[in-house]
């Protein structure tokens, strides 16, 4: 993989904004929304009748527009469908940061849609594996398979779960406390975290209902998800918060890190805070934890 | 060749209607609140993109609602195909 794989594994991408293909002027404002990243849709949010049209748009944007520090990843339309080919053959060679690929079921529809953009990358001049992959897991079928998605391909840097078709596909409701998505997103996590790649949750489709959302994003973020799919700029704020961790937490956290500094500087094996001796799983997770808090402002005295 | 007439775009705002037409000769129409500024960069524009699609003739119109260039040229582009569609398949 090239660095910009990589490169986007380290920046945050708490949120990522939908933002249908065919609209110019929502596409033009992304970065004033305040989301980590955004997703330019070809797919759902685009009428039969406008599909060559928002691709035109995309790929215009792609090649001509400064998305300043967003990460761009682009929806096409899934394999199955007339679209697929040509999503594939006009938006590759912009070359975003990934392409989200609708519906996958098993390892071979990764494998499929890796070899054509390898194709499109060869002829395109374009450095192979330069374009990531997200696997939508949508289908009973996909979420059992995940472990397999997530390997099927280096390309695939995250596997990211569609709740709506999901549940469809169950027989179940999505309800708003979410239970019947509970297994399916633990499952995609732990999935994601042995093969080494990022975890992305559904969306929340009620914007009227911001608690909610917040609720359903604390518990994402406990479960180990990297981020959040946003369907409106108003949620992108609600999950950041859900990603925020306490001022508690964070003045732990440097402490531990601290503590690690200082044990490295005098290569002193063992590390202790407070006296209780801390091991390597613990500091990981407390250095972790502070870049996420570079993310936020902390008041000293704050209680949380 | 453009074959029949065919739209891309809309009226909303950071967005521009493109029409385009079957015509002998290169013919622009633009209409849009920045019309002096605009006008030269947007015709430079169309006879460019016409250029890549080996066109010498069409009718463009574009309603310019402050599309930005990028936004032009989709549409530009969008509204070409969809009238030289019958060839192209």
């Amino acid at each position: 993989m090239t660095g910009k794989n990589e490169n986007m594994k380290n920046r945050p991408c708490r949120s990522m904004l939908y933002i249908p293909g065919d609209s110019p002027g929502m596409i033009q404002n992304a970065e004033v929304f305040g989301a980590d990243s955004i997703l330019l849709d070809l797919e759902d949010a685009v009428a039969a009748s406008e599909k060559d049209a928002a691709r035109k748009i995309v790929s215009s944007f792609l090649r001509g527009f400064d998305f300043g520090p967003l990460i761009v990843t682009v929806r096409i339309n899934a394999a199955d469908t007339e679209y697929f080919e040509r999503d594939l053959e006009e938006i590759i060679p912009c070359r975003p940061d990934a392409v989200r690929l609708p519906k996958c079921s098993s390892p071979n529809d990764v494998k499929e849609a890796d070899a054509r953009i390898s194709e499109i990358e060869k002829k395109n001049g374009i450095p192979a594996g330069s374009v990531a992959l997200h696997a939508m897991l949508e289908t009973a079928l996909g979420v059992e398979d995940a472990f397999a998605v997530a390997t099927a391909s280096p390309r695939v840097t995250a596997l990211t779960l569609g709740g709506q078709d999901l549940t469809a596909d169950m027989g179940v409701q999505k309800t708003r406390e979410g239970w019947e998505l509970f297994y399916a997103r633990s499952r995609v996590v732990l999935a994601a975290r042995a093969a080494g790649v990022m975890a992305f949750d559904t969306v929340w489709t009620d914007i009227n209902d911001p608690d909610g959302l917040y609720q359903e994003s604390k518990q994402i973020v406990e479960l180990g998800f990297s981020g959040k799919a946003a369907i409106h700029p108003s949620q992108i704020e609600v999950i950041h918060r859900a990603y925020r961790p306490s001022y508690k937490e964070v003045r732990k956290a440097r402490r531990i890190a601290e503590a690690a500094e200082e044990a490295a500087r005098v290569g002193k094996g063992v590390i202790s805070v407070d006296g209780k001796m801390v091991d390597a799983p613990v500091v990981a997770r407390a250095l972790r934890l502070s870049a996420t808090a570079s993310l936020y402002d902390y008041e000293e005295d704050e209680e949380i | 060749m453009i074959v029949r007439s065919a739209n891309a775009g809309t009226l909303e705002s950071s967005d521009c209607l493109v029409t385009v037409m079957p015509a002998e000769t290169i013919e622009i129409e633009y209409a849009g609140a920045n019309e002096k500024i605009f006008r030269g960069r947007t015709e430079d524009l169309v006879r460019e993109i016409l250029g890549k699609y080996s066109l010498t003739g069409g009718a463009v119109k574009i309603q310019d609602s402050g599309a930005l260039e990028v936004t032009l040229r989709a549409r530009i582009e969008t509204a070409l195909e969809r009238a030289m569609e019958a060839i192209a398949r």
